[in-house]
């Protein structure tokens, strides 16, 4: 049960949130290719480690977030507002 | 005085002598103490026989006096509360207890089953493996034998009725979580404490202390139950410490998260009222202390299974923590010093130490001397090899190991065994730290954290008591300086007598007799021999894991706590391979079975989730109507007028009275999204397939939303209230998801939109009013002129309500096909503005309509609902491929252009109606071809209905459906198949707009 550091509220507990999917995917310009948008919606790594994720605060600010988990520790690594900048976790109560 | 209970011992234990308790076991009464367990409880009154084995019902007794119990496992109470397999080893006893043994029929004493002992040859291991997998799966001869298995082969039964306890949940956050209350534990959590970190110290039994309860120890001038006491005395006054007794932690989980369930009031003969029966806890710690103490493991040999065979430990523990002495002449079988404990202590307590047998060649330590110098009896290199008795131990064959099995025979009635102890190595196992071999130790010890957590005393690998005291205040100190605390003078840990044990020898399994081979039980519960393992080795099973799932062994209630490490090392030994290179088994939680009620917590039955109510709830409730729950909310399904009304004969009167004058319904359900900024409208351009950015202000238009992959997502009205502020609603279904969607969009794909978008759903209470005449109706009510010319269709604006004092909006939109209204007022006046509407249209009628006449309606019109919003239609499918705008890009265009997505064959939107008239065309039914009735099937599925409704009008059933195709089929008659109910219905497909194609009526 992770605990995530919302750039919005502070330490949190992961029951707060729910789950947005691959955060490293660009969304394509609308008006992008066929080729653009099947790429973003259905090729998805599979990554062993470190990955980014969206995570959207549904029971806190409503802001959706990027959070850094480790997929084999699941150590969260950082986390930071949907665009911007990701702050390291800075260990908190634990991995 | 030992009363009735013949094998209780005067003056010993930590029992209540002046409570005594009265419990039946098997319907026959016996008395207890305050402070026993249902098994101190048997053993005092000299029963020895509990249970009958998994497979085999050989006669069990007692064999542990903890958590690892394999075999005395028993169902607690009656009727609701009656709970099977529980341990009676920590089944803490209270007046009136009633207790039922089990997997045996009639009775312990003569089981018919038994005879399973008989056959047991056909039985082998993996028997249910192969018929599982064997060519019998799934056949009815399977099926058959299944039930005979599953009975033999039995648990306990449940009660089969709801559980009628009440659970709580419990949050918790500290610096220190110290997890076990023993000696280390006790210790860890004092150094914490004084060092000023918040401590939490929790243990699974209701009695603090852990082995020194249950063994004899000085402690600086107090014995071991002095200091415990002192000890906690101590933490009690300590502020930031809090101690939970009877609290198992069984899971270590990611966070640093612990879970526990406490159990508050198992122990009680009655559930009090202001109390759960467990607690659900889960602890945030910054540094957990595994202070988990370790397992006696037993030793191997033949008959190994019989009432009165024991572990060491336990019997000390039965004699030093309960006054008990389980049996009279006592042989103690061991391969480490710590179980000669037991002779001395069986001896004290007024027992003969018959002999103890030693399976090393030639140990040497002060405790042996000791023992020797006291008369017992020391035959080392030996083993015992056989046993003797039924329903109770007579006596033990005793072999040299090395000899050729040539036995002497020792008469006693108890044999206590010790294989040497396991650290508790579960919760650090679960973290992903893999134990460790140790070679000298024979034991697993635990892994490098990978968490903040230690493991401290016995659960680390410590097993003398000056070294466990030392240990569990070194970590505590560490774990209370790592979150910042720390004491600034010197404590001195109290004077404990030094221990030289000798090396323990590994001995896994005891040789045979000079005759015959008795069964040698390996896992007591699952009845799994060292045969069995060797059989799985012949059969070519290598892996542990393989081991476990073919032969079940550890796979119990109790998960091989007294089982494993010895099946994994026979294995070892067969493989000719060393135990770290077969392998552990994976630690998962619980650690001990714990309750599904306690999981649930207080969140069951209608408390599972929130239930949504819209603010006429009461009104409706009021009415008589039928509830439906759609999503989380309550909506009305129908409004009977008399008990007998049906369903149909309800929403069809409902249908008839709104299409003929006027209808009333609660549409508060629908999602309402408020979307205001200077981008609002390139925003909705973005996500809505048709164009919003020229809608003028005062109108509503019908909005398509697809999903990025092309399909149809979901769709509603967005009406532009200003020239930056809209109003969005969505589908009932979709509400949280279309939210959660756009502001997805708005936070993370286009930030640069100055947009804000926020829920409204729960502020405003929305009622339709349909019919033609509901504008007479509305026009009582609100204060702006709804003349055609003043507030056409598709209008929408401001206005008041009934008095000047409620603002409202009101929108000219219809779901039903009709002239109609939906007007939004603050939810508080929800339920005035309704009666105030059913007040105006009392002079022409108006009948509130339920969820089923509104869908019926919409059928009547054609429009698409969530049935045919299924995410696999696109916006052609349903006819609405006109909303698709070409002048702009949207959410959803570039691949709902994909061949597969606008190919000519795919299923589109048409309606139905039964060639007779009359029958229904069931939803889910398949379409075929009426040329393909009677031909072998199968036959082509061209298509499916996905909603049925009855027309008044057009007085017959009708149905959507999605249909190959599509339109082009009109006129044809197809075949309506719904084979599970062996119906066959001839349908028409005809458009599907059944009731005024035109609409004029939405223009009247
Ligand atoms: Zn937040």
């Amino acid at each position: 049960m992770f605990r995530f550091t919302c750039p919005h509220c502070g330490e949190r507990d992961v029951v707060e949130f729910s789950y947005g999917g691959d955060a490293s995917v660009v969304v394509p310009d609308l008006a992008a290719g066929e080729e653009a948008w099947f790429d973003a919606v259905y090729q998805r790594d599979n990554p062993r480690g470190p990955h980014v994720e969206y995570w959207h605060h549904v029971a806190g600010c409503r802001q959706w977030i990027r959070v850094e988990r480790d997929t084999l520790t699941h150590e969260i690594l950082a986390c930071g507002p949907a665009t911007g900048r990701m702050r390291p976790e800075t260990g908190g109560e634990g991995a | 005085m030992s009363g009735n209970q013949p094998n209780r011992i005067p003056d010993f234990g930590r029992i209540g002598r002046d409570e005594p308790l009265r419990f039946t076991f098997d319907g026959k009464a016996y008395t207890g103490y305050k402070g026993d367990t249902l098994a101190s409880a048997l053993l005092a009154n000299g029963v020895k026989l509990v249970g009958r084995s998994f497979k085999y019902h050989r006669p069990r007794g007692v064999f542990s006096a903890g958590v690892e119990e394999p075999n005395a496992l028993v169902a607690l109470r009656e009727g609701a509360r009656r709970e099977p397999n529980t341990r009676a080893t920590v089944a803490e006893l209270f007046d009136g207890l009633v207790a039922e043994s089990q997997n045996r029929s009639p009775n312990l004493k003569y089981d018919i089953q038994s005879l399973n002992q008989a056959i047991a040859r056909f039985i082998p291991a993996g028997f249910y493996y192969k018929t599982f997998m064997g060519p019998f799966a799934n056949t009815r001869l399977w099926m058959f034998f299944e039930k005979i298995i599953r009975k033999s082969a039995g648990m306990g039964t449940a009660s089969g009725e709801a559980d009628p306890d009440r659970y709580d949940r419990m949050h918790a956050h500290c610096d220190v979580l110290v997890i076990g209350g023993g000696a280390a534990g006790l210790s860890a959590a004092l150094a914490a404490g004084e060092a000023g970190a918040r401590v939490i110290l929790v243990d699974e039994t209701p009695r603090l202390g852990g082995r020194l309860n249950q063994d004899v120890y000085k402690i600086g001038d107090l014995s071991g139950g002095e200091w415990v006491e002192q000890t906690i005395a101590k933490l009690t006054a300590l502020p930031t410490v809090k101690l939970l007794t009877r609290t198992t932690a069984f899971g270590y989980y990611d966070g640093n998260l612990i879970g526990a369930v406490e159990r508050v009031s198992d122990h009680l003969p009655e559930m009090p009222v202001h109390l759960p029966r467990q607690r659900w806890w889960r602890f945030r710690a910054k540094q957990v202390i595994l202070a988990t103490g370790a397992t006696e493991q037993p030793l191997v040999f033949g008959n190994n299974d019989r009432p009165g065979i024991m572990l060491a430990g336990a019997v000390r523990a039965y004699i030093n923590e309960y006054g008990v002495l389980p049996g009279r002449r006592a042989v103690i079988f061991t391969n480490n010093d710590d179980a000669y404990r037991t002779a001395l202590d069986v001896m004290n307590a007024g027992g003969a130490a018959v002999a103890v047998v030693d399976a090393r060649k030639n140990p040497r330590s002060t405790l042996i001397d000791h023992t020797r110098g006291k008369g017992v009896t020391v035959l080392t290199g030996h083993a015992v090899v056989n046993t003797h008795g039924h329903f109770e131990l007579q006596a033990v064959d005793v072999a040299p190991i090395d000899g050729d099995g040539a036995a002497r025979r020792l008469d006693c009635d108890l044999l206590a065994i010790s294989g040497g102890w396991q650290p508790n190595v579960h919760l650090s196992s679960q973290t992903g730290a893999k134990p460790v071999w140790n070679d000298k130790m024979n034991c697993f010890l635990p892994g490098t954290p990978k968490r903040p957590e230690a493991s401290a005393g016995a659960a680390a690998g410590r097993f003398t008591l000056a070294a466990v005291l030392s240990d569990g205040h070194a970590r505590g100190t560490q774990a209370a300086a790592l979150t910042g605390h720390s004491l600034d003078r010197e404590v001195k840990l109290p004077r404990v007598d030094a221990e030289t044990p000798a090396p323990s020898e590994a001995l896994w399994e005891a040789p045979d007799p000079a005759t015959g081979h008795p069964k040698k039980f390996v896992d007591h519960q699952d009845d799994v021999s060292a045969d069995d393992v060797r059989l799985a080795h012949r059969e070519g099973y290598v892996s542990v894991e393989h081991l476990k799932r073919y032969t079940t062994l550890g796979m119990g209630t109790d998960q091989g706590k007294t089982s494993n490490i010895t099946g994994l090392a026979i294995m070892a030994k067969l493989r000719g391979q060393p135990i770290p290179a077969v392998g552990t088994t994976t630690f998962r939680p619980p650690y001990t079975p714990i309750a599904i009620g306690a999981m649930g917590g207080t969140e069951r039955g209608q408390h599972y989730k929130p239930r949504r109510r819209s603010p006429m709830h009461d009104w409706h409730q009021e009415r008589g109507c039928e509830w439906i729950p759609a999503g989380l909310w309550d909506r009305p399904r129908h409004y009977p007028l008399t008990p007998n009304e049906t369903l149909r004969q309800a929403y069809v009167r409902e249908t008839k009275q709104t299409r003929q004058s006027v209808g009333i319904c609660d549409v508060t359900t629908l999602g309402k999204i408020d979307i205001q900024g200077p981008d609002a409208a390139e925003f909705l351009n973005r996500v809505y397939t048709n164009g919003f950015a020229k809608l003028p202000v005062g109108k509503a238009r019908y909005g398509l939303m697809l999903r990025e992959d092309g399909q149809v997502y979901d769709d509603g009205t967005t009406s532009r209230l200003g020239e930056n502020h809209y109003v969005m609603t969505t589908t009932t279904a979709n509400a949280v998801a279309v939210m959660a969607k756009l502001e997805f969009y708005l936070q993370a794909v286009w930030p640069d939109l100055r947009v804000k978008v926020v829920s409204v759903t729960e502020q405003y209470a929305a009622i339709a009013l349909a019919g033609p005449n509901s504008r007479k109706v509305m026009q009582k009510i609100v204060d702006i002129d709804l003349s055609d010319d003043a507030f056409p269709f598709m209008a929408c604006g401001p206005c008041h309500a009934v008095t000047d004092a409620i603002r409202a909006r009101l929108f000219r939109i219809s779901f039903s096909g009709e002239l109609a209204y939906e007007i939004n007022v603050p939810s508080d006046y929800g339920r005035f503005v309704w009666d105030a509407l059913m007040d105006a249209g009392a002079e022409f009628g108006i009948v509130p309509y339920g969820l089923e006449a509104l869908g019926n309606m919409r059928i009547e019109k054609g429009h698409v609902a969530g049935a045919e919003l299924d995410g696999r239609t696109t916006a052609d499918d349903l006819g609405l491929g006109k909303m698709l705008s070409a002048q702009k890009p949207f959410v959803g265009k570039t691949l709902a252009q994909r061949p597969g997505l606008t190919a000519p064959t795919r299923k589109k939107l048409v309606g139905l109606v039964p060639v007779d008239g009359k029958t229904a065309l069931p939803n889910g039914s398949q379409i075929i071809e009426l040329a393909d009735r009677d031909k072998p099937r199968p036959v082509k599925m061209i298509g499916n209905v996905s909603s049925n409704g009855f027309s008044p009008e057009l007085n017959t059933p009708i149905a959507l459906g999605l249909l190959e195709g599509g339109l082009a089929r009109e006129g044809d008659t197809v075949l309506v198949a719904y084979p599970l109910k062996n119906l066959y219905i001839p349908a028409t497909v005809r458009n599907p707009h059944f009731v005024d194609p035109e609409g004029k009526r939405l223009h009247g």
